[in-house]
């Protein structure tokens, strides 16, 4: 379905040698580094107090494990930071069939959360989620695919071809059930086609479609007596229009985040925090940790916080700017939705102003499989911006 | 490196098409247009309403457990605690350490109990309805039976079974079953005590007993890992060391329930709070229940606590209130009741039941006061099953304050009332002798002295004397003329109306006369409308005029005369007050309580209870009167004389009167009614026996051992012998 590699005029220049011992050397993007470095240490100080009482005799269980976490993924991302992204380019198939696969054997191999839903592989030492390590391989896939097709970006058949291999991940994470991740998939795949170019005309008629598609869904359907989600589901995207302070009702936890965010004032609560070490919040250390850091650091850790996001996103759209070639900014593209979708709806979650989604908040929230798989989509902005300052070393200083 | 390198802007630059150009600015814009989104949500949430979400934090995550306050205790006159509280080890059950499946079982009972409230309130509305919709008062069958069905749905809540723990719940089973056999109750008792008890307060421990004991103790405490979240407090229990001594009237305490927390009694109670049920316990219990501190609890979204050093407000323990109830006297006047039914039942009396009270008949301070049969209290301060419960209301009534809810006909106790009313109305003169032979016929009917005795015609002194039932039948007959001038003096003196005595409940009294006979009619003749029923026998003939035999057997004590032994007591004291103040008397207002002390004896509050009223007698008539009990009591042929053979009249004269109350298809219940003069320490003693025979074979000698002890004397039990009323 797809031309060979080699058809592409815009594939990346074959790399010499030298660039690679050079790039070696050059150094990784201060200012991303520094994001990432910071939002770690936010993530074990606020994980240490809400999570202290989770595992009796032993406090520290949590923290250790995500100190673990965030070293394993920093020790990637540096990792990955010295290969040429544009080498992954060639694994397209690879790294969609390994996409596939991996969140089909979660249907096979997963076990059965309390909720029956179906994420994990448990592997001896951590339960490893597909659907999170997917979010890098599908930005990966697509950013390959949509450089393949380059010469065709404003045919329609090419932004259907692209959404049809963003749609059957995204459907099939969907029915696991991990809504959040599903909507991920999407975001980042309707991003991939806004960053190559795809035209206003064709994106807003997706926006368009999404948006009838989210009515029927959420609206027209369960009012017909078909449930195109299930139920939780289904409240808990519209639960935030109609909180609630029935603990059995899905708006309890949103309603209980922010009374936690809120009684934390100007400078949080510190170890009064009694929202969060009482788990009144559920899923304070995941989903939910940032009701943690507004109880107990306030308004102040709060805005540091997303100070940090704002340092890291707008450090992804620079990444995105200098790329050496499109696939470059294609990735980056993906990886920039990946973090303001999280990090927009986890936040906005938490304050009560987005439906509760499912999704986590990067590098914040405890986890294994989110902490890495950001580390790893970071790993790969790194990548782009080692060889986009590779190139110019190469070429010179050239200016437009 | 070289120079080109160190000049190098800080960021690699590749070009950027304009495309790309505008549609990375168009993101970065709707970054920071989210970015401000939630800048402006945290600012609103944290620092806008911030105070309001920590008000409501707050109230998330603390519990006010209350703690009890001791209770006070109940002293006699002279301080010695009556009623006191011991401490006990209350086993208890953690609700946090249960498995869910407990929690699970308490929602489906807290539904269950929720469902049944809403059907009850629900048949109520109905039953009002269908009510209002039949106007006629007669019904069809067909309307007969709904109104019946909807009466009996509306009648109560139904009650709720506490559903039973799954046979897969292995862990509490298991537990439970291990529990049983260490303090003594069913493994099913103990999971619905669970239940109930996280049905009413889910935080907090569940008591599932109150008294475990010592050994319950030492194996719980020592065995600790077998019986994961059961736990032992020591508590503060009721208890009643004279056991059945006055319980009735001492009351018992237990846990307030929802519709007593209705009653402005217990307006600042707080649910679960041990508050009195009954007796001084219920009306004294403002002052005896104190104020209960509490422990805030710190707790988290599953309801439990969380360790925290929240302030404890220290509970402030309850007052004391000191009764005229003289100790001494009570136990005593107990065991001479005791004596004078077993004594009865020897002579071949069915006697049963009984009541005494002894009062000062100046002040009203009820100085002993009693009830037989009665009943253990203690069973109350601890869980009791419904069997126990039933087999104290049924059979023979201990419950029942006989000494205030009684309810009897006086016998011939009555009689100085009457003769009270006829000499101040004139209708006889005391020196005038009349109601000679068996018996007087009045209306072609035949009025019979007690035993059909053939009395001579005598004078009032003589007649009261030997309680000659045809002198009183006679005066009954002439007072029919003169209106209601028995009733009359009855109410004035105390019998017929509330005494006021400072306890919950007590029984009006039923003077007969022409309006309540009206009123009787007017009930007979609706309940047989209502009911269908040939004859609701409020009355023997309904319909019947008042007729002058209402009035001879009210005279004797008899007839429809309904009263007991306190007031009684009130009506002899008022006498006795006039008696002593020429013929400026009073009616006392009985009672219990005299004084509230602090925890530690000091004096709060001294309780006042001013005289009813005046009664004004005329003292020559009253003299005669007096006159003739005494002579009853002293003098060779007085109805009670032998009974006090040997008590010295002249330092502590008796003024008695014997009664025989007699009761269709009973032996004969024995009253004996006296006053005995003394300069400091007068007393009236009203005591009755059901079923005992003639007033002076069994109430009278347990008069005389009651006076005795109050007096020192030589306690001697003589079984009189008059066989008069």
């Amino acid at each position: 379905m797809t031309p060979p590699p080699a058809a592409s005029p815009i594939a990346a220049p074959r790399e010499v040698p030298a660039s690679n011992v050079r790039a070696l050397r050059l150094p990784l993007d201060p200012l991303l580094t520094l994001a990432v470095i910071c939002l770690g240490i936010c993530s074990i100080v606020t994980l240490r107090a809400a999570t202290a009482k989770f595992v009796p005799g032993n406090p520290h269980y949590y923290v250790t494990r995500q100190t673990i976490y965030l070293v394993v993924g920093f020790v990637a991302m540096a990792a990955l930071a010295r290969i040429d992204y544009a080498r992954l380019r060639h694994l397209m198939y690879g790294i969609y069939a390994a996409l596939i696969v991996s969140i089909l054997a979660v249907f096979a191999l997963g076990h059965q959360t309390a909720l029956g839903a179906q994420r994990a592989i448990e592997f001896p030492l951590f339960s490893f989620q597909a659907s999170e390590l997917g979010k890098v391989l599908l930005v990966l896939a697509l950013a390959a695919f949509v450089v393949d097709r380059a010469r065709h970006l404003q045919e329609p058949a090419t932004t259907v071809r692209v959404l049809l291999l963003g749609c059957v991940p995204a459907v099939l994470v969907i029915v696991q059930p991990d809504l959040g991740s599903g909507l991920v998939y999407l975001a980042i795949t309707f991003m991939v086609l806004f960053v190559a170019g795809t035209s206003w005309r064709q994106l807003t008629a997706l926006l368009a479609l999404a948006a009838v598609f989210a009515t029927v869904v959420l609206v027209a359907a369960p009012a017909a007596g078909v449930h195109v989600l299930k139920p939780f589901q289904e409240e808990r995207l519209t639960a935030f229009l109609h909180p609630s302070s029935n603990p059995q009702k899905q708006g309890y936890q949103q309603e209980e985040s922010k009374v936690a965010i809120g009684s934390g004032q100007k400078t949080g609560r510190g170890a009064n925090s009694t929202q969060i070490t009482g788990n009144y919040v559920p899923e304070d250390d995941t989903d939910f940790i940032f009701a943690a850091v507004g109880e107990q650091y306030g308004f102040v850790g709060a805005a540091l916080v997303l100070s940090l996001y704002a340092l890291l996103i707008w450090r992804t759209l620079a990444v995105l700017t200098m790329a050496k070639d499109l696939f470059g900014s294609l990735v980056a593209g993906g990886v920039l939705a990946m973090l303001m979708f999280q990090v927009f709806v986890n936040v906005g979650m938490a304050v009560g102003i987005m439906p509760i989604t499912g999704v986590t908040l990067p590098l914040m929230s405890y986890g294994g499989s989110s902490v890495i798989t950001t580390l790893l989509a970071i790993g790969l902005l790194q990548s782009i911006y080692v060889q986009a300052s590779a190139s110019q070393a190469q070429k010179g200083r050239v200016f437009r | 490196m070289s120079t080109i390198e160190r000049l190098k802007p800080n960021e690699p630059r590749t070009p950027v098409s304009p495309q790309l150009a505008l549609r990375v600015a168009a993101l970065g814009t709707f970054a920071l247009v989210l970015f401000a989104i939630i800048f402006f949500r945290l600012w609103y949430l944290q620092i806008l309403s911030g105070e309001q979400y920590v008000q409501q934090a707050k109230v998330n995550d603390q519990r006010v457990l209350p703690i009890p306050a001791p209770r006070g205790e109940i002293l006699d006159r002279s301080g010695k605690a009556i009623v006191d509280s011991t401490v006990a080890n209350a086993v208890q059950i953690i609700p946090s350490s249960l498995p869910p499946v407990v929690r699970h079982q308490a929602a489906i009972y807290q539904e269950a109990l929720a469902r049944a409230q809403s059907e009850y309130v629900a048949a109520r509305a109905q039953l009002k309805g269908y009510e209002e919709e039949l106007h006629t008062p007669h019904h069809t069958h067909a309307e007969r039976v709904e109104l019946h069905r909807l009466r009996h749905a509306a009648a109560h809540v139904k009650a709720v079974a506490i559903p039973p723990l799954p046979a897969s719940a292995t862990g509490v089973r298991g537990l439970f079953d291990r529990l049983s056999p260490v303090i003594g109750l069913s493994p099913r008792l103990i999971d619905e005590r669970v239940i109930s008890a996280i049905t009413q307060l889910p935080y907090a421990p569940a008591t599932i007993k109150t008294d475990a004991g010592r050994e319950a103790y030492t194996v719980l405490g020592e065995r600790r890992n077998e019986f994961p979240g059961v736990r032992q407090r020591l508590v503060s229990i009721r208890h009643y060391p004279y056991g059945e001594m006055a319980a009735q009237v001492l009351g018992h305490v237990g846990e307030v329930s929802k519709e007593e927390l209705k009653l402005k009694a217990f307006r600042a109670v707080k649910q679960g709070t041990v508050v009195g049920q009954e007796g001084l316990e219920f009306y004294y219990d403002r002052y005896l229940r104190g104020v209960p501190g509490a422990q805030h609890v710190q707790v988290n979204a599953a309801g439990e606590p969380v360790p925290t050093a929240l302030p404890v407000t220290e509970p402030s323990p309850g007052h004391s209130v000191r009764l005229s109830l003289d100790l001494g006297l009570e136990q005593e006047a107990e065991r001479a009741l005791r004596q004078g039914i077993s004594s009865a039942q020897a002579a071949g009396k069915p006697a049963d039941a009984g009541a005494f009270l002894a009062m000062d008949p100046r002040s009203g301070q009820i100085l002993a006061i009693g009830s037989y049969p009665s009943f253990n209290p203690n069973i109350f301060t601890k869980p009791f099953t419904d069997s126990q419960y039933k087999s104290l209301l049924e059979g023979v009534g201990a419950l029942t304050d006989r000494a205030v809810e009684g309810q009897y006909p006086t016998g011939s106790t009555f009689k100085p009332i009457t003769a009270m009313a006829a000499l101040e109305a004139g209708v006889i003169n005391a020196n005038e002798a009349f109601g000679g032979g068996p018996y007087i016929t009045v209306g072609g009917q035949r009025f019979y002295n007690a035993g059909h005795a053939n009395l001579p015609s005598v004078a009032l002194v003589e007649a009261l004397k030997i309680s000659s039932d045809t002198y009183f039948f006679e005066v009954g007959e002439r007072a029919n003329s003169h209106g209601e001038i028995i009733q009359n003096m009855a109410r004035r003196l105390g019998v017929g109306s509330p005494s006021e005595i400072d306890l919950p409940e007590e029984f009006p009294g039923v003077v007969p006369d022409r309006q309540w006979l009206a009123r009787r009619n007017r009930e007979e003749t609706q309940c047989r409308a209502e009911r269908h029923v040939s004859s609701c026998e409020l009355l023997a003939e309904p319909g019947a005029p008042w007729t002058v035999g209402y009035n001879m057997q009210l005279a004797v004590g008899q007839g429809d005369l309904l009263t007991d032994p306190l007031q009684m007591a009130v009506a002899y004291s008022a006498l006795a007050n006039a008696y002593t103040h020429e013929g400026h008397g009073w009616v006392p207002r009985p009672h219990l309580g005299m004084e509230i002390d602090d925890s530690r004896g000091a004096l709060v509050q001294a309780l006042k209870f001013p005289p009813l009223r005046d009664v004004n007698l005329k003292y020559e008539y009253l003299s005669d009167v007096m006159q003739g009990i005494h002579e009853a009591a002293s003098q060779p042929g007085g109805t009670s004389a032998d009974v006090w053979t040997g008590w010295n009249q002249e330092q502590h004269p008796v003024f008695g009167k014997t009664g025989t109350a007699q009761h269709e298809g009973k032996e004969d219940q024995s009253w004996y009614m006296c006053y005995i003069g003394d300069r400091s320490r007068p007393i009236v003693i009203a005591t009755t026996v059901e079923q005992g025979g003639f007033g002076a074979e069994t109430a009278a000698p347990i008069a005389r051992l009651i006076a005795a002890k109050w007096f020192g004397a030589a306690e001697k039990y003589v079984a009189g012998s008059s066989k008069t009323a």
